[in-house]
């Protein structure tokens, strides 16, 4: 006999299922009056610090149809390199700025919208620094668990080639899925959920 | 943002998934999975500060009806139809702490089995005063409750002849951003569970089981509603005694 550790199990995951809108966005899907707003929709305002961006994109499913039912979610460092939340021990981030955002992908064209700041460059373990990006996480109906990823800058090149998430990355023609396109200040990041070019998706 | 008590932040990483617990992405009895499941091998890596981090809630951004599914759509002085219950519980981790400052957002069909969605198509009724959202913060003790009525199970084209058991939707946000889980919580006794193709996504019975809320007769209020308990548990985290702090900061 040996002591018990007395963990639990984590609760298995379910999907969020066709009508994730009703509880997650609620004034998208015309449910309204419950709630003021829905939660994340506004990322920025006058006073948020940095370089502003759009950042917006499409889901595929492995057909190539559009996923017009998902929720994105993403989370980032503010302008200066620092989280908004109470684990984040280097400094105070930018009070202008949660870092936090959920967008739906509108029924008509599949598109999520982001408008939001560039994230500065945060540590990895031991104290380098990885490239710039975004976490991103997709939910909808047919995702058994939700999946996680990142959106990475394409002109970032250089710090791309030395991220330490992105050399992990065996098969290196699948980097590219994690790195946006730039056009002007407004970066486009499709999410493939399967397929000849399906995006890495993390078990981080 | 933040308004948790005075608590030491924890900053370790988050335990790795037990992968084997959860439904695998490809679950071809849920048909929509086929072709939404990536088939390449997840990266697998320690989490980083992107993950380690997240967002937190302050209680001001709940409105005093919206644990309140009853009402919080309903017309003054009317409700929703259906049996009235409450639903409560812990959001717990994997090493047993209670998880304060969670925001916890729940959704459901109402007591006919219909969403309020512009895709449902079921021919059961609308209530005009159930909207079907609701969300709270659970307390320092990780506590979260709230009032609905029990939903009704409906039927969707997946098999010929499939049937969603009675269910309520869980989305659940814990200290870090990798502790990000949506769920769904079943009742205890309804026989069609066993029938679900969604719930039988999950391979291990016992998981399964640790989404059925049992009926808490302790905290049902005579001549008022009837209370499950459903305690919902995310990722622990490692103590950081070895790794408290970013080198090269």
């Amino acid at each position: 006999m040996v002591q018990e550790l007395g963990y639990l199990k984590e609760t298995p995951s379910q999907t969020a299922g066709p009508y994730v809108h009703i509880g997650l966005t609620p004034n998208f899907c015309d449910i309204k009056g419950v709630y003021e707003n829905d939660l994340g929709t506004v990322m920025v305002n006058d006073k948020t610090l940095g370089e502003r961006i759009t950042v917006t994109g499409r889901v595929f499913d492995g057909a190539g149809a559009l996923v017009r039912d998902a929720v994105i979610e993403i989370w980032q460092a503010d302008g200066a390199g620092l989280y908004n939340s109470p684990s984040e021990m280097r400094g105070t981030a930018d009070p202008n700025f949660a870092g936090w955002g959920r967008c739906p992908t509108r029924a008509e064209d599949g598109v999520f919208t982001f408008n939001t700041v560039k994230p500065g460059r945060v540590p990895f373990k031991g104290g380098r620094k990885m490239a710039p990006h975004i976490t991103v996480w997709i939910v909808a109906r047919g995702i058994n668990i939700g999946l996680h990823t990142r959106m990475y800058f394409p002109e970032e090149a250089e710090a791309n080639k030395v991220d330490p998430l992105l050399l992990r990355i065996e098969h290196r023609e699948r980097v590219d899925t994690l790195i946006a396109e730039r056009d002007g200040s407004t970066y486009t990041f499709d999410i493939r959920l399967q397929g000849d070019r399906e995006t890495v998706f993390l078990d981080i | 943002m933040s308004d948790l008590p005075n608590r030491i932040p924890e900053t370790g990483a988050f335990f790795a998934r037990d992968r084997e617990w959860h439904a695998p992405a490809f679950t071809p009895g849920y048909k929509t999975s086929v072709l939404r499941s990536p088939q390449r091998a997840l990266l697998s890596l320690d989490g980083t500060i992107s993950e380690i981090t997240g967002p937190v809630f302050g209680h001001s951004v709940i409105g005093e009806l919206d644990n309140d599914l009853i009402h919080n759509f309903a017309k003054p002085g009317e409700s929703a139809i259906g049996e009235r219950i409450i639903v409560h519980g812990r959001v717990l981790d994997e090493r047993a702490r209670p998880v304060p400052g969670a925001l916890v957002e729940f959704w459901q069909a109402n007591a006919g089995g219909r969403y309020r969605h512009k895709k449902e198509t079921y021919l059961a009724a609308i209530d005009p005063n159930f909207g079907g959202c609701g969300r709270c913060i659970t307390d320092e003790h990780g506590q979260y409750a709230f009032r609905t009525v029990r939903p009704g199970a409906y039927p969707w084209p997946n098999g010929v002849n499939d049937w969603r058991p009675a269910h309520i939707h869980f989305s659940i946000f814990g200290h870090g951003f990798s502790q990000r889980l949506i769920t769904q919580m079943y009742f205890e006794g309804d026989p069609m569970i066993w029938k679900c193709p969604i719930v039988g996504t999950i391979p291990d019975r016992r998981a399964i089981e640790q989404l059925i809320a049992p009926l808490d007769w302790g905290n049902t209020i005579p001549m008022d509603a009837r209370a499950y308990k459903f305690d919902i548990v995310l990722r622990g985290r490692r103590s950081t005694m070895f790794e408290n702090r970013m080198e090269g900061n």
